[in-house]
């Protein structure tokens, strides 16, 4: 479960105030925004990369705010996959398990049962130079499921793919999810994105984090220039609440 | 009739060739570029390979070389233990009065060589106040541990307290100025002032986000940057460390002034090129300037290798 409640960042001068919001355990969650509208910093300060100025975050009932990234038990996927380019695939799943001291048997087959899951077996041995945009991102995923995290936190992981590599992506993440049961909070601007995978969805909207009716949010448009005038008008409003 | 306006304007317009362009950019290249290896062609065909391998039997170039290994080689690793912290802290954070720290490291680079010799020397040529509470610590202890007391008498320079400390540690005693030790501080003041700029771009170049992550993976921060960020910079290392060989190899000015031009004692190549000028022998000053061309050439061949031509420098 991810429970926030009157979060205030900063980070330079932009500053989000009082956002509120909770995924209950085991949903996957998908949060849209305009370019720029904060996603990525509310996502971040989740995992404990960005200093809380106020308010709470709680994670599985326990309070998180300002504990260190390292014991918030999160499994992160930032955009670009940002993989570790000096180890190979194995080591790049097999890196938080050596951090946690698992024995070299252990290790091995979660690695293979990670690849044979996100169908990476072939490229275990590779180094992520060369590696398509799909395959970065599943290793990505791979990595940050390797502890089994009890939350997922995904940075707009399919930005960066065509269209096909979107779709199959997709279909691997509710999968995953599904099979994990791993609570997830998934961030991006593409629509058909969020219909697809979120079973909640929320917005921010003007600096606050609306939760949308899937009915509403089938009918926004894309996110990535202006918020859809529809979004205003006052039956689309009503269809809004905040979460808490 | 305002398109058709458009297009007799469009069909006016004359294509202009791009040769005057390009003749000047490269005439004005390959000038330079010629005045490089003439230079270079000029100073190896000057001298004979016998004058060089004369200059060789010499026992006071021989230390040269010896000393100018060495020394670049110790101001290599320093340079590489101080600027690794000092580039991933600066290219990482932002703290009050970062712009004037980031300043102050730039200064080895922008001041006149020899100005920086000259600060060092004077630096230790500074009286140590004579302390009461420090002086009877000093004497205790030196007593206590070494059977024989030591403590700042009236007049003592910092280099007076250092050649005490050494005598005492070790029995014989050895200063900083006009010793070996100063041929390395002078090499390393300015070699290290780049290398702290390379690591910083390099760092810069990572970016956080490999640390975030393995942040959320369960690294510390100690963690996240041993395990993740150092092996990435390892390119960014190799051309710090060779930049800073290069250009301690290349240290005359500071040298001079705080290691002094003694033969056998803080003579290293650049000196002996001096040294062999000033007494008019100019093939043995070619010949261990030769040696330095070597070097370089060498540095930058496997720098090239590695492919450090981007650093930033």
């Amino acid at each position: 479960m991810i429970s926030v409640n009157k979060l205030c960042v900063q980070v330079g001068d932009f500053k989000l105030n009082e956002i509120s919001f909770e995924v209950p355990e085991g949903h996957y969650a998908v949060l849209m925004g305009k370019t720029g509208s904060g996603k990525t910093t509310i996502l971040e300060t989740i995992c404990g990369l960005k200093k809380v100025l106020s308010g709470t975050i709680h994670l599985n009932g326990k309070l998180a705010t300002h504990a260190k990234p390292s014991e918030r038990e999160i499994g992160y996927v930032p955009q670009d996959g940002v993989l570790f380019h000096t180890m190979t695939v194995r080591d790049n799943l097999a890196f938080a398990l050596e951090l946690r001291k698992w024995s070299k048997q252990q290790i091995d087959d979660r690695v293979d049962e990670l690849a044979s899951l996100l169908g990476i077996t072939g490229l275990l041995d590779r180094t992520p130079f060369g590696l398509s945009g799909g395959e970065i991102q599943r290793v990505s995923l791979g990595r940050a499921l390797a502890a089994k995290p009890a939350i997922l936190c995904l940075d707009e992981p399919l930005s960066a793919l065509d269209e096909d590599t979107r779709d199959e992506m997709c279909i691997l993440l509710r999968d995953v999810q599904r099979m994990t049961r791993v609570t997830t909070l998934h961030i991006t601007h593409n629509v058909s994105e969020s219909d697809r995978l979120g079973d909640m969805k929320f917005q921010i909207v003007e600096g606050a984090v609306q939760r949308l009716s899937s009915k509403t949010a089938g009918k926004l448009s894309d996110l990535t220039g202006q918020v859809s005038q529809g979004t205003g008008s006052t039956s689309e409003k009503s269809a809004k609440m905040k979460a808490e | 009739m305002t398109e058709q306006t458009t297009e007799v304007h469009a069909n006016t317009l004359k294509s202009r060739s791009d040769f005057p362009f390009y003749t000047i950019f490269i005439v004005i290249s390959s000038i330079y570029v010629l005045l490089i290896v003439a230079m270079l062609a000029a100073e190896t065909t000057y001298t004979t390979p016998d004058h060089i391998w004369g200059a060789f039997a010499k026992p006071e170039i021989r230390y040269a070389i010896w000393l100018s290994l060495v020394s670049c080689a110790i101001t290599t690793v320093l340079s590489l233990w101080v600027s690794v912290p000092i580039g991933y802290l600066m290219s990482r954070h932002d703290f009050r009065g970062k712009t004037l720290i980031d300043a102050i490291l730039d200064i080895p680079i922008v001041l006149p060589p020899l100005v920086i010799g000259l600060c060092l020397l004077i630096m230790f040529q500074v009286e140590v106040p004579q302390i009461e509470w420090v002086n009877s610590l000093l004497k205790s202890i030196s007593g206590t541990l070494f059977g024989k007391e030591i403590s700042v008498a009236k007049g003592d320079s910092v280099d007076d307290m250092i050649r005490k400390t050494t005598g005492l540690l070790f029995g014989k005693p050895f200063g900083v100025t006009y010793e070996i030790p100063s041929v390395i501080l002078a090499q390393f003041m300015v070699a290290c002032a780049f290398a702290v700029r390379t690591m910083r771009v390099t760092f810069d170049q990572i970016g956080p986000r490999y640390e975030q992550v393995a942040l959320t993976l369960g690294c510390n921060r100690g963690q996240a940057f041993w395990r993740v960020v150092f092996p990435q910079a390892y390119r960014g290392l190799l051309a710090a460390g060779t930049l800073a060989w290069a250009r301690s190899l290349g240290e005359f000015g500071p040298i001079l002034i705080f290691s002094g031009a003694t033969r056998m004692k803080t003579e290293v190549l650049p000196t002996t090129v001096f040294l062999e000028l000033t007494v008019g022998n100019i093939e043995g000053a070619v010949a261990a300037s030769l040696i330095m061309v070597v070097s370089a050439l060498f540095v930058l061949v496997i720098a090239r290798m590695f492919g450090l031509t981007r650093t930033g420098i």
